[in-house]
């Protein structure tokens, strides 16, 4: 008998667990939402090529039993581009991080966006750069700890939704890492959407942040999701001062464009004809 | 699925002892006890909800149909 | 059979040869003096099917690249010096995680944004040593618009046959000349396309079978589920710290590349040569010109001109060392490839060197003069 659910000795390289994350880290609470997704869609994983950076999320990629790449920092999306360009037919999903995604990647990000091609991307965003032992990201709340932002943080942080909506994504929703079984469904239809998708999901570095932020332990920072951040809807319903110290998950964009891949399969077949046929 | 086939396993071996399933658990069926890792320890409590294993970062804890034994 | 003399540029006939070479995917960022190759590739790769796309920089012109070739494209990128080095990260990427992969750069002054129109040959090191780490890949140095062809096709033939990025280091006297040229016909050249798994056996994405020269090559999406990382890995491609896999894993890529089908150069005039000039690319024709010069005038001089940049054309310098009493290396840069030659030629033989790096090319009388120098003090 396997010591492992089903779920886990479907989709893992079980051979290479335990994963590396710290007690309590959430990554692997959003890597099992992105599995189960993609189970509940019954993709084939022969199909299904996930595409990761560098920090603590994208090693995701290592566990997981489909046609992985953990490229370099940064450029996950930038890898994904081409092979979802060479294949169309895969299921591209992109894990990266808060840093790896909006600093270092934060042009290829946009870039993608704004092509809308048919990529899914998962953003574990736990506000820190947790590999390299706790430096503020882009997502680093103002004000808020890391081992470089030692007087508090002077940067204001990026709105992750925003900005992707912003730079053209048509499929954006935040989810958390509490709100487990929500995010399952984000991530779902993020990937059955046709276009550039972008799941954030709020994630927990109990080590670094935590610690440097005094925000408890591992159960503390899931209980703060709990606390903390409130259905789009309800949300929108609160007046301004009760929204003081909260925030929106859900589904924040949906809408249909053009796709890349389309796009261009399209000019290609039509260049191709007119070649063939000497015109 | 009916939840009656269902049995609730722990892998003691992957727990990393975070918590997050203890804290999350409606009915008190789990604890971190002495060596710093889960252990089931009200398991009529259990109705078998799942919020357990949706939440372990570990993948140690999780529900299983029992006609697999 | 009735072939066609076209007149061609370089930059163009590098595309040309990566079509012939089956190229279907280009990913890129415009450069000066590199953007021909952009602009064919977006002309002539839908013509067949394939794809080109123009990505956000530099290194997302590489990254993509990398990732089309992963996908089971052959995929090749471009670009001139300030590029080059912002890809440098993603070549060393391509070369820990072995993937077929063609980089052109199409030299121009520098350093920094330097002489964006005019001609260098000073990224010589910077191909080798310029990602960090202990670098090893293959570069090629056409001196002109038909090599640029042969040699791009080859290149793509290298890449495939030995899992390895390979860079095509032309320059803006290369990729701007135009020259005649009279393109083979399909079939003329053989055409290598890297090895699938065999059925036989369980795939090992990063082991190497016997009888082969590198691990077998799985396209994502072809029924084999494994992990490519940048990080030193295992055969099955996850990452491992293990200081022993790390050794033997850093051995066998760069003894891939330690094989001498992979070594071509060309000599001229070097059977009774005292005195030999070294030269590659655009250089060496000038080179050429003052050989021919130089033997009017009764100097026996000779011109040896590797065509494989890296590795290193040793064996053969090595044997001119031990024959000749001197070598020049000429470049056009302030001394780069002759720190290598000085390393072989171990002090055996008088190498000099003759550069310059203000975007002006060699020219046959700096050759002449340099040699007679050399002469009149012997």
């Amino acid at each position: 008998m396997s010591d492992r659910s089903k779920l886990v000795d479907k989709y893992f390289r079980t051979e290479n667990l335990p994963h590396i994350w710290c007690p309590g880290c959430s990554h692997g609470i959003t890597t099992r939402a992105i599995v189960k997704a993609i189970d509940d869609l019954g993709l084939n994983p022969e199909n299904v090529v996930i595409v990761s950076g560098i920090g603590c999320s994208s090693r995701a990629a290592g566990y997981l039993n489909f046609n992985t790449l953990h490229t370099t920092h940064g450029r996950a999306l930038a890898y994904a581009t081409g092979i979802k360009v060479s294949n169309p037919k895969l299921d591209v999903i992109v894990i990266t991080g808060d840093g790896d995604a909006s600093a270092i990647g934060g042009n290829h990000l946009i870039h993608a966006c704004r092509r809308n091609i048919d990529l899914t991307v998962i953003v574990f965003n736990n506000s820190i750069y947790g590999m390299t032992g706790g430096q503020y990201s882009p997502t680093t709340p103002h004000e808020a700890f890391g081992t470089t932002a030692p007087y508090g943080n002077i940067d204001r942080a990026f709105d992750l939704v925003k900005l992707v909506e912003g730079a053209g994504a048509t499929y954006v929703a935040r989810g958390t890492a509490y709100h487990a079984l929500q995010l399952t469904n984000y991530i779902k239809k993020a990937i059955t959407h046709k276009g550039l998708s972008v799941v954030e999901a709020v994630s927990s570095c109990p080590t670094y942040y935590g610690r440097r932020n005094k925000l408890g332990d591992a159960v503390a920072m899931i209980q703060w999701m709990k606390d903390t951040f409130v259905e789009k809807r309800a949300y929108e319903r609160l007046d301004e001062e009760q929204r003081i110290g909260k925030f929106p998950f859900g589904e924040f964009v949906n809408i249909e464009a053009p796709e890349y891949t389309d796009k261009l399969y399209q000019m290609i077949n039509e260049v191709e004809a007119r070649h063939e046929a000497g015109v | 699925m009916s939840k009656e086939n269902l049995v609730l396993r722990l892998n003691r071996v992957s727990c990393k002892g975070c918590g997050i399933c203890v804290a999350f658990c409606p009915t008190n069926v789990l604890a971190i006890v002495e060596d710093n890792k889960c252990k089931i320890v009200n398991l009529e409590a259990c109705i078998k909800c799942g919020q357990c294993e949706l939440r372990c970062p570990d993948y140690a804890i999780y529900l299983e149909e029992a006609s697999g034994e | 059979m009735n072939k066609k003399a076209l007149l061609m540029q370089g930059n163009e006939a590098c595309v040309r040869g990566a079509l012939y070479a089956g190229m279907r995917f280009y990913s890129g960022y415009p450069i000066t003096p590199s953007t021909e190759i952009a602009e064919m590739s977006a002309v002539l790769l839908p013509t067949v099917g394939g794809a080109f796309i123009q990505m956000e920089d530099e290194i997302g012109g590489i990254a993509a690249a990398i990732g089309a070739s992963i996908a089971g494209k052959k995929a090749m990128t471009a670009t001139s010096g300030p590029g080059f080095t912002l890809k440098m990260e993603n070549l060393g990427y391509a070369v820990m995680s072995e993937i077929p992969l063609v980089i052109v750069d199409v030299q121009r002054g520098g350093p920094s944004t330097g002489l964006p129109t005019q001609s260098s040959q000073a990224d010589v090191m910077q191909t080798k040593w310029g990602s960090h780490g202990d670098n090893s890949l293959i570069v090629l140095s056409p001196n002109s618009v038909t090599e640029t062809f042969y040699l791009t096709v080859e290149a793509f033939n290298l890449a495939e046959k030995y899992r390895t990025p390979v860079v095509i280091l032309t320059d803006e006297v290369i990729g701007h000349a135009r020259e005649k040229i009279i393109l083979p016909e399909p079939g003329e050249i053989e055409i290598f396309d890297r090895l699938p798994p065999l059925e036989d056996r369980p795939y090992r994405p990063f082991g190497v079978e016997e009888g082969d020269k590198v691990p077998r090559f799985a396209a994502f999406g072809t029924g084999y589920r494994y992990n490519i990382t940048g990080l030193y890995h295992n055969e099955s491609g996850f990452p491992s710290n293990s200081q022993e896999n790390a050794k033997l894993m850093l051995e066998r890529i760069h003894n891939k590349l330690k094989d001498e089908e992979i070594i071509k150069y060309e000599k001229y005039q070097m059977e009774d040569a005292e005195y030999v000039f070294l030269a590659f690319g655009s250089t060496s024709r000038s080179a050429v010109a003052a050989v021919n010069e130089l033997r009017a005038e009764g100097y026996k001089v000779g011109l040896f001109r590797p065509i494989t940049i890296w590795p290193s054309p040793e064996k053969a310098i090595d044997e001119i060392a031990s024959k000749v009493e001197g070598i020049c290396v000429a470049e056009m840069n302030l001394g780069q490839y002759v720190l290598e030659v000085e390393r072989i030629a171990a002090g055996r033989t008088k190498v000099s060197h003759l550069g310059r790096a203000n975007g002006d090319i060699l020219r046959p009388e700096e050759f002449v003069n340099h040699a007679k120098e050399y002469f009149n003090e012997r």
